[in-house]
């Protein structure tokens, strides 16, 4: 369940609340999506897109720290023993309590 | 394609694997719950690979599988209807309902149009006033609010020719139902990604303290597939049962206010049936009686026979084991033999997503492999 | 017919007022003449058919001669890149070049629906009597027939084409030998995409673009250079690189190993493909062929195909090994090689 495929915001259509439509685009072509549940998505920022409609605004921040970590961890010689695992800030997520 | 291609790189992948072995002291048993997940854990060969050291069992994720037999039936009879333009996501014309599937109902005369998105039926039904257009409604917690517009763009245009039959399910419900029955074993569960993204993943919280096992929640890739496996791993192994957001650049503990909104305006929570397992209370949704006129099963109330809440089982079908992974499919009687994907006798079987189909992918010689439930002839390209 | 079958992309206006196919077009009578006289020879001039015998005669001496049939039956009718008429032209161009023959003649069976609107059937033709031009091939025979209303959704066509074979043409499938390179000429799975994408309406801006063409130069390019060390070359059809690759595994008794990272794939069908669930690899191609050569031309090839704009992003995405379990494997983001299944039937968007 859930394909949903990032996209680009390339230009609003349409503003309204229940019609509002962008122009959205993935690697080589556009589709009008519907953007009811973005609606302060902006051009230029990329959309999560399931269905023909965008479910989330991508946080480039979230995406980054994750692929910097990524990166981290493609660098270490030595990777942390699993004991500090619990305690290191290398997992890209938030605790509930 | 930006925020694909980084989260599919080899190197990064590689050694969120190591990490996980290195992690591990023990096998731990975690499930999954969403027809995407199983499709890009096996496309990508996760599960193989990390066999030893992770149990991955594929849980009733799809809603492909789980859309009762009744339903797919009732979209059946609707279809040969001569008013009635019946639409669907392209996932659901090959699956079986009792009998055959909507591949084979358009191939006997019905009409069944293949929609990318449940928008697109609003714009046919404004396109055809003529006919009556049906969205057949399947999909969880994600899908919803796509459908949800759908009703609510239908109502604003006016359009007295749009109807859903709504199939929609919920996941939390399936989880909690597993992890209930005698003899699970499922230790600790990767969320779906997208259900999440919707929902946001507070409710997890009364969860997590219940039933005590971790609950992650995970993207798509196979790195974001990797770090949630990563991330339960590591909490089982320091004897910890939270909520973890492995996915943050889609999922927000809130979840999408806009989608949500629009859900609990046209939708109420229901008890409805999953293919293979029966009722689940809490399990489904189903139209607010402000909508009822929205309601494909109260329009066409005269086509088909309708049951309240029938218990859906297919004799010798131990689906119910299979998707809350205390069987193994392979320890099925039936695995193999009496049921393959040519001839499927419960939910597991029926689509690719499934558990079952899955296993026989991988368990018998690909050139001896049967096409899926309900396959016709390829579609002309020529 | 469902309006599907020609009006989604048909590039004439139809305003309902315009003359349409009749039963009676079929009948073998008068107005059968009539079509023929206004339609076919109008278009199709070659010397075989010009007197409309029965059976058209042709010169040939000496050497073996190559033959093909296909059918097309392709909805809807004009999709992006091409038609049903362009296509039975590629098609069958294309079969007799992989198989080492130059095409010369075809014949062009229609089976027409009752209701037809006549510019379409007039479209189609003009884009047959083109790509025949273009492929240097005479149209020399052919049928026309009309079945009621609701049967031939739209128009099928049938050919029927004849080449002759030059030099040694390549030894077949069970020629293979591992380590043996597999090359595709092109991006896989354009027309698959672009028919499925036209088909549904599914409103993608540019629509995919089919890769309907001719592969003749492309062939011989591949002949000159690898010289006699080609084993095989299909056209991608139906059930694209896939099903070309199952076949020969089945022939070859081989198996294939591919590589992700070396599929070349055109932005427009990568974006289409992820939006709607499905693989390329499964994917039609009308202008892109796989071929398998001796690994040590493989680069000479690959760098010759390159040279030619209709071949331009041409690749290795794989070789033959001794047989596995599975007949076709690919490499992915793990590097371990997963099963790549047999195409099973229809191309279906998911959303799971």
């Amino acid at each position: 369940m859930c394909l949903g495929v990032p996209g680009q915001v390339v230009e609003w259509l349409d503003r309204d609340p229940v019609f509002g439509r962008a122009s959205v685009e993935f690697a080589g072509v556009r589709r009008v999506c519907h953007m009811a549940c973005v609606p302060d998505a902006e051009v230029g920022e990329y959309v999560i897109v399931h269905a023909g409609i965008a479910i989330s605004r991508i946080d480039a921040e979230q995406a980054e720290r994750l692929l910097d970590e990524l990166r981290t961890l493609d660098m270490d010689d030595e990777l942390p023993p699993p004991t500090a695992a619990a305690s290191d800030d290398a997992t890209a997520g938030e605790r509930s309590p | 394609m930006k925020y694909v291609d980084e989260f599919r790189d080899t190197r990064a992948a590689r050694r969120l694997v190591d990490d996980i072995r290195r992690t591990a002291t023990r096998r731990w048993v975690l499930m999954e719950v969403c027809g995407g997940q199983t499709h890009s854990l096996l496309r990508h060969g996760i599960e193989e690979e990390l066999r030893e050291t992770v149990e991955l069992i594929h849980g009733p994720g799809c809603p492909v599988c789980v859309t009762p037999a009744e339903d797919i039936d009732f979209a059946q009879q609707l279809a040969l209807r001569e008013d009635v333009l019946l639409t669907s996501f392209g996932d659901m014309l090959r699956v079986p309902g009792t009998r055959e599937s909507l591949l084979d109902v358009r191939a006997a005369g019905g009409q069944v149009r293949i929609v990318y998105s449940p928008l697109d039926a609003v714009a046919l039904a404004q396109k055809h006033p003529d006919r009556q257009v049906v969205f057949f409604a399947v999909g969880f917690e994600t899908t919803a609010p796509a459908t949800a517009l759908a009703v609510r763009q239908a109502e604003q245009l006016g359009l007295e020719n749009f109807s859903l039959l709504v199939s929609h399910v919920r996941v939390q419900p399936a989880m909690e139902s597993i992890l209930r029955s005698p003899g699970n074993r499922v230790e600790g569960f990767l969320a779906a990604g997208h259900v999440c993204t919707i929902t946001g993943f507070d409710s997890y919280v009364d969860f997590v303290r219940e039933f005590r096992v971790p609950v992650v929640v995970t993207g798509f890739e196979p790195v974001d597939l990797l770090e949630g496996i990563r991330e339960c791993v590591r909490q089982l192994e320091s004897g910890r049962a939270e909520v973890t957001n492995c996915y943050a650049r889609s999922v927000r503990r809130e979840g999408n206010r806009h989608a949500l909104v629009a859900v609990e305006q046209v939708y109420r929570i229901a008890d409805v049936p999953w293919r293979g397992l029966g009722v689940i209370p809490s399990g489904g949704l189903r139209l607010r009686p402000e909508y009822a006129r929205f309601d494909a099963r109260r329009r066409f109330e005269d086509t088909g026979c309708e049951e309240e809440l029938p218990v859906i089982t297919t004799p010798d079908c131990p689906a119910a084991e299979v998707l809350a992974g205390r069987m193994r499919p392979s320890d099925c009687p039936q695995f193999g033999s009496r049921c393959t994907p040519d001839s499927p006798l419960g939910a597991p079987m029926v689509s690719s997503e499934g558990a079952c189909a899955a296993y026989f992918r991988y368990r018998t010689p690909a050139v001896d492999a049967s096409q899926p439930a309900g396959a016709s002839q390829p579609e002309a390209t020529r | 017919m469902t309006e599907t079958s020609w009006q989604p992309g048909c590039p004439v206006p139809i305003d309902g007022v315009e003359p349409r196919i009749t039963l009676a077009h079929g009948e073998g009578a008068r107005l059968t003449r009539q079509l023929i006289d206004a339609e076919i020879r109008s278009r199709f001039r070659s010397a075989p058919l010009a007197p409309l015998p029965d059976a058209a005669h042709v010169e040939e001496t000496g050497g073996r001669i190559a033959v093909t049939s296909d059918s097309y039956v392709v909805s809807p009718l004009f999709f992006p890149g091409g038609d049903i008429g362009s296509l039975a032209v590629h098609g069958t161009v294309n079969d007799l070049a992989v198989s080492g023959a130059v095409p010369r003649w075809i014949t062009l069976s229609l089976i027409l629906e009752e209701g037809l609107p006549l510019p379409v059937l007039q479209r189609v033709l003009d884009s047959v009597a083109r790509a025949a031009s273009d492929c240097a091939v005479d149209v020399i025979a052919g049928d026309t027939k009309v079945v009621p209303r609701g049967a031939a959704d739209g128009m099928y066509l049938n050919t029927t084409g004849i080449g002759t074979v030059i030099g040694s043409p390549p030894p077949g499938p069970q020629a293979i030998r591992p380590d043996d390179a597999i090359i595709v000429s092109g991006p896989i799975g354009r027309h698959g995409m672009a028919v499925l994408c036209a088909r549904e309406e599914l409103a993608f801006d540019p629509p995919p673009q089919s890769d309907s063409a001719p592969l003749t130069d492309v062939v011989k390019t591949l002949h000159r250079v690898a010289d006699g060390n080609v084993r095989t070359i299909r056209d991608a059809t139906r059930g694209g690189v896939s099903a070309v690759l199952h076949e020969w595994a089945d022939a070859s008794e081989l198996s294939f190993r591919l590589d992700e990272a070396t599929l070349p794939v055109s932005p427009d069908v990568r974006g289409a493909s992820e939006l709607l669930g499905i693989d390329p690899l499964y994917a039609a191609c009308e202008g892109t062929l796989v071929a398998a050569v001796a690994p040590d031309v493989a680069d000479q090839v690959v760098q010759a195909l390159r040279r030619r704009p209709e071949s331009a992003e041409a690749a290795v995405i794989g070789s033959a090994v001794d047989r596995t379990i599975c007949p076709v494997t690919i490499r992915r983001t793990l590097g371990r090689e997963q099963p790549v299944d047999e195409p099973t039937g229809a191309m279906l968007p998911r959303i799971c």
